[in-house]
């Protein structure tokens, strides 16, 4: 979904051809997973289809003869996307929770379960946090953002730590 | 990372009035590595930080440093050891406030003897290694709450301690500031090959650490070493 936004929001500031379109997008966003050409051909096919992005065709063959131009709907397409907040996803019944929960009921070590999540969820934000201080700007950004949410789990496995007797004697028969 | 840990602490047992604070902590630190201490508030983190570096003194089990057992040195050994191969890092208050910034880095060499213009010399390279060389004319009261922990951690690594206590380093600093703190306290204790022992509640912070330990009820859960 937002690949395609992306795309057409890239076609705001002037038209491109199919190439140029996607090693713009792997620049800005791609870190991890740069666009494959076909992702890049078949989104713009469907916002032809849709009229949000018209063909300025060159002469010659192939498809990098095409360059592609945001329409007005396009334009619009991308304002309302950009202003509408995403749907905040507050996991509430986590896997997380479902393991502890059942530990707890079959009489396993619930404390291990959340000292090893901890120690896993730590390993990544370790690994993330040399990758921002390596990085620039743009992957100080992104794993920020993944930081943050480790960050909000391991306060949750902390705080269940310390009320696993509660929760034990609510969940045990 | 050398095998034999630096400093280790063998079924530690600690009480304040009624409450346990300790109850058979056991930990190894080893040379350059940064060690985080985590668990939640109470759990003796702080408490187990101050034993190892010789501030209290357990009421039983041990703590050792290298080969010594800090339990049976003299107290001016004990000093002389926090001096010359202990660094302190702490969440505030710890700048002396008459003394200029630069001053107050300088400190620890004329503590140990070197002299003025030596130390000096010293605490403004060290300034500049952790960005903060507008600061050295100032006194604690006139820069900002991150200059002023990079300030002490400049000072903290001054004398090339092996072991760095950090408590709450970063607890009075918005992120941003933590962050950039953090990152400069650590690269430069990397540098200078000094061990970290980190207590945190954040664990974005104590994900500046190379493994962690949990506190919980007076006693450690400890990772295993990162090789």
């Amino acid at each position: 979904m937002s690949v395609s936004f992306a795309l057409l929001g890239l076609l705001e500031s002037g038209p491109r051809h199919g190439y140029d379109l996607k090693r713009s997008y792997d620049e800005a966003f791609g870190r991890d997973r740069a666009l494959h050409y076909g992702q890049v051909y078949s989104t713009m096919a469907r916002l032809l289809k849709n009229g949000l992005v018209e063909v300025e065709s060159e002469p010659g063959d192939g498809p990098d003869r095409k360059r592609y131009a945001i329409t007005d709907a396009g334009i619009t397409d991308v304002a309302e996307w950009i202003s509408r907040p995403e749907q905040p996803e507050p996991y509430l019944q986590s896997t997380l929770y479902t393991k502890v929960v059942l530990a707890l009921m079959t009489g396993r070590d619930a404390t291990e379960v959340l000292d090893t999540q901890r120690a896993e969820h730590l390993r990544l934000m370790r690994a993330l946090t040399k990758r921002k201080n390596d990085g620039d700007l743009a992957d100080e950004l992104i794993c920020d953002h993944a930081l943050f949410h480790l960050e909000a789990d391991l306060r949750w496995l902390e705080l269940t730590a310390a009320r696993l007797d509660r929760l034990a004697a609510q969940v045990r028969p | 990372m050398a095998d034999q840990p630096l400093l280790t602490a063998d079924d530690v047992h600690l009480s304040f009035g009624e409450t346990r604070a300790l109850q058979g902590a056991s930990l190894h630190v080893y040379g350059g590595e940064v060690l985080a201490l985590m668990g939640p508030s109470g759990s003796g983190k702080s408490t187990l930080l101050h034993c190892l570096a010789g501030i209290l003194t357990p009421e039983s089990g041990s703590i050792r440093y290298g080969d010594r057992d800090m339990a049976t040195m003299s107290d001016s050994d004990r000093s002389t050891l926090r001096r010359g191969e202990f660094g302190f890092v702490f969440q505030f208050g710890q700048l002396v406030p008459e003394l200029t910034c630069q001053e107050n880095v300088a400190l620890p060499l004329r503590l140990a003897g070197a002299g003025r213009r030596e130390a000096h010399r010293q605490a403004a390279s060290w300034l500049d290694r952790l960005e903060v060389p507008d600061v050295a004319a100032k006194r604690p009261g006139q820069v900002s709450g991150g200059q002023g922990q990079r300030v002490a951690v400049a000072r903290a690594l001054v004398t090339r301690p092996k072991v760095i206590f950090a408590d709450e380093p970063t607890g009075a600093l918005d992120s941003l500031n933590g962050e950039l703190v953090m990152k400069l306290f650590i690269a430069a204790a990397k540098e200078t090959g000094a061990a970290v022992v980190l207590v945190t509640h954040e664990p974005r912070v104590a994900a500046y650490s190379d493994r962690e330990a949990v506190v919980r009820d007076g006693r450690v859960r400890e990772q295993e070493p990162a090789r």
